[in-house]
């Protein structure tokens, strides 16, 4: 079967490597191909509200998710993050390029009809909610990635 | 297509994606190709390097016709017919 669909699973929770992602699946999209990203792990920060509802969580999984950051606004760089001060300059010369931030990408994503897939195992580790995060998601596992990754003549790990 | 003829062409929507990186340009164009009609002619504004090599690719692979570039002061100005 004929098909161009891409799938992308976004297991890293740094800056640049959600970047990358975004901007081969917005691009992906732009050439009007079907694309799905599946966020486990700690691509799921990325997927985080800024203010989410608070929970009642067992004292792992609260402690987690107060230093995990919450949201693409918080990632840092998996390099020259300096403790944050990297990825704010980063985000600086990207703003100075005209780069899309990251924030804009994720929206971009979604009014291109790419369907976002939060791992509900990784979700259940990690102690987030549905409600924590960003609306619009799908909730899946590992056979709908599977599922969707037959389909599709691209798969990305990142 | 050669400059001069490229000078001459009056485009049916101009697509300014000026100042924005990669993938703006194409995104860009996504969503300006819906504004005019098969067998008319939109231009793309862009300060992107890569959109150069970009726009063409994109054009291939969504069917449309791309008919070159012109470099502007300071920016590029690239060409699309839309086919279907």
């Amino acid at each position: 079967m004929e098909t161009t669909k891409k799938t992308i699973i976004l297991f890293s929770g740094d800056l640049d490597k959600a970047l990358a992602a975004f901007i081969i699946a917005n691009g992906a999209a732009a050439m009007g191909d079907e694309v799905t990203m599946f966020f486990t792990f700690w691509g799921l920060n990325v997927l985080r509200k800024t203010a989410a509802p608070h929970h009642q969580k067992r004292f792992l999984q609260g402690m987690f998710g107060g230093m995990m950051p919450h949201g693409p606004g918080q990632l840092g760089l998996s390099k020259m993050n300096f403790g944050g001060l990297g990825a704010n300059m980063m985000r600086k010369v990207m703003r100075q390029q005209g780069v899309t931030s990251l924030e804009e990408l994720i929206q971009s994503a979604r009014d291109q009809g790419i369907k976002l897939i939060a791992c509900s195992m990784s979700m259940d580790v990690l102690g987030f909610q549905e409600d924590e995060l960003i609306e619009g998601l799908e909730f899946a596992g590992v056979a709908t990635f599977l599922g969707e990754a037959d389909e599709a003549n691209v798969n990305l790990f990142i | 297509m050669t400059t001069t003829e490229l000078e001459g062409i009056q485009a049916d929507k101009v697509v300014d994606a000026r100042g924005t990186g990669c993938p703006g340009p194409i995104l860009a164009a996504k969503k300006g190709i819906v504004d005019v009609k098969p067998g008319q002619i939109m231009a793309v504004l862009a300060t992107d390097g890569g959109t150069k090599k970009d726009l063409p690719a994109w054009a291939k692979k969504t069917g449309h016709e791309y008919l070159g570039v012109m470099e502007e002061l300071g920016y590029f100005k690239l060409f699309v017919r839309r086919v279907k």
